[in-house]
């Protein structure tokens, strides 16, 4: 019996959470590491543009629940966010119009590019506050928990409770479809292909026909639709505020790097690499082993091995250890 | 003179502009202006070292910054003796079990070749020594932030006056540097730029949350001036007597001489602070001048040359013999150390050491706005760079205020869009900065002052 509270009790507070959080980041890190591959920068907006994306869908949302339209038990959130991709789709394409593909065709070096997304990065960050401000914004309605602590414990007789949120359940399930779809057009269809060949040699790509615009164009929409969910997704789950969607750039290329860069499935590893040894190292492990050691054995302390002031900074050092071990990724992507 | 025309005509235009501000708004704002210029120009100074010279980028000025206001507040605050008295032992102990750490691992690397037991070995200690650590300093970290945790709670400083942490400040950041290098200087640049960015985070995250050593996010107000308090200098005689004499025609005006008096009183008020903000504003500009003329002097000795060359084509450089490796580290080293300067000096300028505000969207990438936008490669460029573009994130508000009520005349005072606009002014300035950093990208891709190479 002890055992088995034990088990729930690291599945509540550290699987079930860890999956979802890593969810959302590998969203995030496999469109930044599309977009290091087939663009060849990286992409300081990517915060950004999830915040973008998100606060596009929220707008969505209030509108429909104005309307009165919603989905019952699931969050309306999920019905705006098809229109809240097309808008982001819409932006990123004006601002590739506008401002990257001149850099495209002067052939910069990607330091060049990755300093005008930076110019981008500050401009969305404009939009997104002067649009919708920069306060804590909640927009979850429907059903919150599919599983409740007490349910559980009266189902089971067990001490501790699992909680499973309807927005976690609905994360992973929604990421599942949407990687599967990418990676089946990633590795099945002939568009998918070129990309992967424009990726892996741009030269060679061009010289069998490939035409770049339309790479390009391709990332940049699947790059929108990633960034959309995977911010709706992170903000259902949480809350939406422009500040922490700007900190989330961070995670996510430590995510991408770790991952292997340039690699879409290295970089969706990544993303659950680095959720759970955030959410490992930082918890506190006492009520787990009083559990499982007999009582004279009882821990003192939390049994905690970084405080959790020190979430953000495990993930960054787990980067530079990669980097300094494995330059190109636990998964092999491009070597730095 | 005709050479350098563009530089004084940049100049003449900037400092006109603050003094606009002067006669516009006030005195002390134009000041206060022209000081966070001046630190700002020491920030871009030392970006300019590293991507200027040698095409390293590098985004953890927000880490040096905060290294150097850490300095600040170890070098000037006096030392907290009952918090040493209850934890120092064990701290001292902690700093010695690092630095045996870092010494055994140090010889391991050199006597052994590599192999798994040499890993594992070095793995063994580290480990060991983390867990060691931890039972040190767990109890000592515990006592002395109990210390009268509203006032202290910290182990204090040295009690030295709070100048000397200018060097301090230059040698913290410039030892992160040494350590940052070693790890990632290897990378391809846009990766370098990330793998700083992130352990900037990591200072900022330990700097925030290590109470014991500036008291954390809880922050450390009241430090030392280099220059006098307000409050002194009202009742000094000889002040008095100057801001008399200044005033004089408005004073002579007023033929009451309670009136007068009283007017004279407002006066010194105000003079007080435009006082010591020109105090700052003439060290920051000392320092701002030595560094200058360092710089340059480096720019154009066989060592800058020897920088453009391993910046321009690095195989070249390495095939001539020159070290590519040793010399990005070094002068990833320099300008670090220079934007250390900065963090103690805008610390001390602001006299409290708050780490929740270093944000790197303040501290990095503005700087780097700063770098691009006036010129990279050249220090003028640089220089001018942080005085324009700081200029802009200040005024951005009353300039976003004034176009705001310009385009939306037509619309009532208390139409929903129009107060909506008023009320997200402050993030305008973020807007001004993207396309500005967009418009010089695109149009002046090598910024306001472009690098001027001498050819000899």
């Amino acid at each position: 019996m002890d055992s088995l509270n034990a088990i729930v009790l690291l599945l509540n507070y550290l699987f079930v959470p860890a999956l979802s959080y890593g969810s959302q980041l590998a969203l995030g890190a496999i469109f930044v590491s599309l977009i290091y591959g087939i663009l060849r920068f990286a992409y300081f907006t990517a915060g950004d543009l999830m915040s973008f994306g998100t606060m596009f869908t929220i707008l969505f949302t209030w509108y429909f629940q104005s309307l009165g339209i919603n989905l019952g038990i699931l969050p309306t959130a999920l019905l705006a966010i098809p229109f809240g991709v097309a808008i982001t789709i819409l932006y990123v394409l004006v601002k590739d119009k506008l401002v990257f593909s001149y850099y495209r065709t002067q052939k910069s070096p990607p330091v060049m590019l990755a300093m005008v997304s930076i110019g981008t990065m500050f401009i969305t960050q404009a939009i997104v506050r002067i649009v919708i401000g920069p306060f804590d914004r909640r927009f979850f309605d429907g059903e919150k928990f599919i599983l409740k602590a007490n349910e559980f414990k009266e189902m089971t007789g067990l001490n501790e409770g699992l909680t499973i949120k309807s927005t976690q359940v609905i994360t992973l399930l929604v990421t599942i479809v949407v990687v599967s779809i990418l990676f089946w057009f990633l590795n099945r269809t002939k568009t998918g292909k070129s990309m992967r060949a424009y990726s892996d040699n741009e030269d060679l790509a061009l010289l069998s026909g490939i035409d770049p615009k339309k790479v390009v164009m391709i990332t940049w929409i699947i790059a929108a639709i990633l960034a959309t969910i995977g911010g709706a997704l992170y903000g259902l789950d949480k809350s939406f505020k422009p500040f922490t969607y700007f900190n989330n750039m961070l995670p996510i290329f430590a995510a991408a790097i770790v991952g292997g860069i340039g690699n879409p499935f290295g970089a969706f590893l990544g993303g659950y690499v680095i959720a759970f040894s955030e959410i490992l190292l930082t918890y506190a492990y006492k009520k787990f082993f009083v559990y499982l050691l007999p009582e004279s054995l009882e821990p003192d302390g939390l049994l905690q091995l970084l405080s959790t002031d020190y979430k953000f900074a495990v993930s960054f050092s787990i980067l530079v250890i990669v980097l300094l071990f494995r330059p190109s990724g636990i998964f092999k992507g491009k070597v730095l | 003179m005709r050479k350098n025309l563009d530089i004084i005509s940049a100049y003449s235009i900037m400092l006109g502009l603050i003094i606009l501000v002067g006669f516009l708004q006030s005195w002390s704002m134009a000041l206060s202006i022209l000081c966070l210029c001046l630190i700002s120009a020491v920030m871009t100074m030392g970006a300019n070292i590293q991507w200027g010279y040698a095409g390293l980028i590098n985004f953890g000025i927000m880490g040096y910054t905060a290294l150097g206001g850490l300095a600040a507040v170890l070098v000037s605050v006096p030392p907290v003796r009952e918090a040493w008295q209850v934890g120092g032992f064990n701290m001292i102990l902690c700093a010695f079990l690092i630095a045996f750490m870092v010494f055994s691992i140090r010889l391991i690397m050199k006597k052994y070749r590599q192999s798994k037991k040499r890993s594992y070995g070095i793995a063994a200690i580290i480990i060991v020594g983390l867990i060691l650590l931890r039972l040190i300093s767990a109890p000592a970290i515990e006592s002395i932030e109990s210390v009268s945790p509203a006032t202290t709670g910290f182990l204090g400083g040295m009690g030295l006056p709070i100048l000397f942490s200018w060097i301090v400040g230059a040698f913290f950041a410039g030892a992160l540097a040494y350590i940052i290098g070693k790890i990632a200087l290897g990378l391809r640049a846009d990766y370098l730029a990330i793998a700083t960015l992130l352990i900037s985070e990591i200072v900022i995250s330990i700097i925030k949350h290590e109470d014991w050593l500036a008291r954390g996010v809880k922050n450390v107000i009241g430090l030392k001036r280099p220059v006098p308090y307000e409050v002194d200098l009202q009742s000094k005689e000889w002040f008095i007597n100057l801001v008399e004499k200044f005033n004089q025609g408005a004073l002579n005006l007023i033929s009451n001489s309670l009136e007068r008096q009283e007017a004279l009183k407002q006066f010194v008020i105000e003079s007080s602070t435009v006082f010591i903000k020109l105090c700052f504003a003439g060290l920051f500009t000392v320092v701002v001048i030595i560094l200058l003329i360092i710089t340059q002097k480096a720019l154009y000795s066989p060592w800058g040359r020897m920088m453009r060359a391993i910046r321009d084509n690095e195989e070249a450089a390495n095939a001539m013999g020159k070290n590519v490796v040793k010399q990005h580290l070094l002068i990833f080293v320099l300008g670090s150390a220079i934007v250390g300067i900065a963090g103690a000096m805008m610390v001390t300028y602001d006299g409290l050491f708050t780490p929740g505000s270093y944000r790197p969207m303040r501290y990095t990438f503005l700087i780097w706005v700063m770098v691009i936008v006036g010129g990279s490669g050249n220090n003028f460029g640089a220089i001018l760079g942080g005085f324009a573009v700081w200029f802009l994130w200040v005024e951005a508000a009353p300039i976003a205020l004034f176009l705001i009520n310009f385009f939306t005349s037509g619309l009532e005072e208390t139409n929903a869009f129009r107060v909506h606009l008023v009320n997200s002014i402050p993030y305008f300035r973020f807007l001004m900065m993207g396309i500005g950093l967009l418009l010089i990208m695109r149009y002046r891709p090598k910024g306001i002052l472009p690098e001027k190479i001498k050819h000899i």
